[in-house]
């Protein structure tokens, strides 16, 4: 079959493997009928994500036919037409019976290594590094779903693929982004970073009762789009992002910040992997900007909320102003399980047609060519990818 | 309730407050560093740090005599101008001494007072050819050097066989019955021990373990129950007679909120005395906390979802599914990469 590989930094290729086939009982085959590239690929795709191997397939926001399940595989059956979920997640410990699935306790076989970066494990994820797993992604023709009963998701003929292939990650992500605002009617949430998940954010903010909701990046096209959202906007090149946001709330601040940036925020903050490349990077850990602005912006006793990936540490947090403004900071990998089902209650009830955000459409042979115009932003938002044509 | 239903993954509501506001920890595992105080150390290992000590002590004495006074030795056992080697050997003894006394790589540093001992045999022999030597007090020191030279023999071949001691635990979320009953099914040992290859229940105490490492390395012996508290604890160890001293114990405690229990392991790998180049050390590979930490995780993935998850056999853009250098615990490797 067809996938695409990582090889290394910017370094691409889509190559002939063998197809997967069921190693554990829980698992289902599912044969990919539409698959993105995420903007967290895009750390993979740069390098900044340790524990990468050449050849990794990549790939987590995928969905498709499930033709073969294990034996003990209860909820699915061949033909059924499902989204995948991005965590892998088996359902039966504690942090999974919590409903914090991304925190599975089983499902990462290379848990020591993330244990050893992070002091706890995450769950397993869809090519993402061997940190989260080393498992093959979904980029590719077929992919193998572990603990299938709790990672898909059957959706109804009614609606396209690319109506319910981003209930995979970021809808979810950009909706507990704005859920973890705890938004009170009439709140005001500012958004840092407008790519997928920022737009996300942006609706979700709205449906959960926000009255503004404020965009703020430097790309136009998603400044644009964050507008046709409802969204206000900020162009963090024209305009002081702080000054901006007094200005625009009377000095009181938005009610809760979102950093849909992360760890890339034009700087890697992987400080102290290496310890060389700990120092090499301390000359530019002046860089989470997204963080930094939105604790100082945020209003007293408000929430900041970080789907952002990070994946290291940071330097010069400004421990001050959360401390004494009362700031409540939530984060976390997407529980996606846990909101997949309400979220496509959502999309069949109209209040949102998540393939708003599709700018690109290519074939999976062209995979390198997405992620180098997503990696350059300019008018390139959201790219899907179809593996059989 | 209809079949269906229970097989139905229950969706938890969409808003937050369905998650308890600060997650306890669950399933963590923490490697517990063993620190005298927590276990009062074997006589096995209180004599070899005795004896690395005062060999350590020994060293700086005498180097530091070689160093200051060189022509008073040299004058001493009749061979002049030999004092810049005398200054040497005593930088030799200093860097020993402080080396041993640095408590890092203590069976290295003893045996290489081993090797120093020879070297100082040698030229305490060439010596007496000297013309001006003093033969019999050139005899005397040698007969002294010859001495403790058998003590560092016996320090170095003691130190080079310490046991292998490590405490680990995790939290599973079953009840400490159930836990309990996998464990007390040694012949369940196997599934989640990497280097357990057989255990055979042979009666109500006892089993006989079949147990390999890297290397080809296969031991076999037979062991008994020393202590069994149903849905408390577990102890066992080796029998006499064993190629490996082996001892080991896993206490079963409820957690805290009926969270699961808590499942706390300890093993020791301890070669017989007196057996010289045994592979113990290498039994659990180069880290056996971590080799002892990814087994109750597998023995967690068991009870949890009567599996253990894998990589094996995926496709992967090169010629292997899994990768040499992270996937050592899917791999079956015993080697981790340092971080």
């Amino acid at each position: 079959m067809k996938a695409a590989c990582w090889y290394g930094k910017q370094k691409i290729d889509v190559v002939n493997v063998a197809e997967p086939r069921l190693l554990n009982r829980h698992d289902a085959i599912v044969r990919i009928t539409t698959t993105a590239i995420c903007g967290s690929d895009l750390h993979l795709y740069n390098g900044v994500v340790p524990t990468m191997e050449r050849g990794d397939i990549l790939g987590h926001e995928f969905m498709g036919e499930v033709i073969h399940v294990g034996s003990d595989v209860r909820r699915v059956k061949s033909g059924d037409r499902v989204v995948v979920a991005f965590p892998i997640s088996c359902g039966q410990c504690f942090s999974c019976q919590h409903g914090a699935f991304s925190h599975c306790e089983n499902s990462n076989p290379n848990a020591w290594i993330a244990e050893k970066m992070l002091g706890h494990s995450p769950a397993g994820i869809f090519g993402y590094s061997h940190m989260t797993g080393g498992f093959a992604g979904g980029q590719a023709q077929y992919v193998r779903v572990p603990f299938a009963d709790v990672g898909t998701m059957k959706v109804p003929e009614t609606l396209e693929d690319e109506q319910v292939l981003f209930l995979s990650d970021i809808f979810p992500t950009g909706y507990m982004a704005a859920e973890n605002c705890n938004i009170q009617n009439g709140d005001t949430v500012a958004v840092w970073g407008c790519g997928p998940v920022g737009q996300f954010a942006i609706r979700s903010a709205f449906m959960l009762g926000a009255e503004r909701v404020i965009g703020i990046d430097s790309v136009p096209a998603r400044l644009k789009m964050a507008r046709d959202g409802r969204a206000e906007t900020i162009n963090f090149q024209e305009s002081d992002v702080y000054d901006a946001l007094m200005d625009m709330t009377g000095g009181r601040g938005p009610d809760s910040c979102i950093d849909a940036v992360g760890m890339e925020a034009h700087a890697p903050a992987m400080i102290g992997w290496y310890d060389r490349v700990k120092q090499l990077l301390m000359m530019e850990t002046d860089r989470p900007f997204a963080l930094r602005q939105a604790i100082m912006a945020c209003r007293n006793g408000g929430t900041v909320s970080v789907p952002g990936v990070y994946a290291g540490w940071i330097d010069k947090f400004p421990a001050g102003a959360m401390m004494n403004k009362a700031i409540t900071i939530k984060t976390g990998q997407t529980h996606a399980q846990r909101y997949m089902r309400p979220l496509l209650e959502r999309i069949q009830s109209g209040q949102i047609d998540p393939s708003f955000v599709i700018t690109h459409r290519l074939r999976l042979d062209d995979a390198p060519r997405g992620y180098d115009m997503f990696n350059h932003r300019d008018g390139c938002i959201k790219v899907v990818m179809k593996p059989w044509s | 309730m209809a079949p269906e239903q229970t097989l139905e993954y229950p969706t938890p509501p969409i808003r937050a407050e369905a998650v308890p506001p600060t997650l306890p920890r669950g399933g963590e595992m923490r490697e517990k560093e063993v620190q005298p105080e927590h276990r009062p150390a074997t006589p096995w290992e209180t004599d070899a740090h005795a004896a690395a000590t005062a060999l350590g002590l020994f060293s700086i004495g005498l180097g530091a005599a070689e160093i200051i006074f060189p022509r008073a030795i040299a004058g001493w056992l009749g061979i002049r101008r030999r004092q810049i080697l005398l200054r040497a050997l005593g930088a030799r003894e200093i860097a020993t001494g402080i080396g041993l006394l640095s408590g890092r790589g203590r069976a290295t540093w003893l045996w290489s007072r081993v090797l120093g001992d020879a070297i100082d045999l040698g030229l305490l022999a060439a010596a007496s050819q000297l013309r001006h030597a003093k033969s019999r007090r050139i005899a005397a020191v040698s007969a002294a050097v010859a001495a403790v030279t058998a003590g560092d023999v016996v320090a170095s071949i003691r130190a080079s066989h310490r046991a292998v001691h490590t405490r680990q635990s995790i939290t599973v979320n079953a009840s400490p019955e159930t836990a309990y009953q996998f464990w007390r099914c040694l012949q369940n040992l196997p599934r989640f021990m990497r280097h357990v290859e057989l255990v055979r229940p042979e009666g109500e105490r006892r089993s006989h373990w079949v147990v390999s490492g890297p290397g080809g390395l296969r031991l076999e012996w037979d062991a008994e129950l020393t202590d069994d508290q149903p849905n408390r604890l577990l102890a066992w160890r080796s029998l006499p007679g064993s190629p490996v001293r082996h001892v080991g114990s896993v206490e079963f405690e409820r957690a805290p909120g009926e969270r699961g229990t808590v499942v706390r392991a300890e093993v020791e790998y301890a070669p017989p005395a007196g057996r010289l180049g045994s592979k113990i050390a290498t039994l659990l590979g180069r880290d056996p906390s971590q080799e002892l930490r990814e087994d109750l995780r597998r023995f967690k993935q068991l009870l949890e979802t009567g599996e253990i998850i894998t990589t094996e056999g995926q496709p992967a853009g090169r010629s292997q599914g899994t990768s040499w250098r992270y996937d050592a615990t899917v791999r079956g490797e015993r080697e981790y990469v340092r971080f």
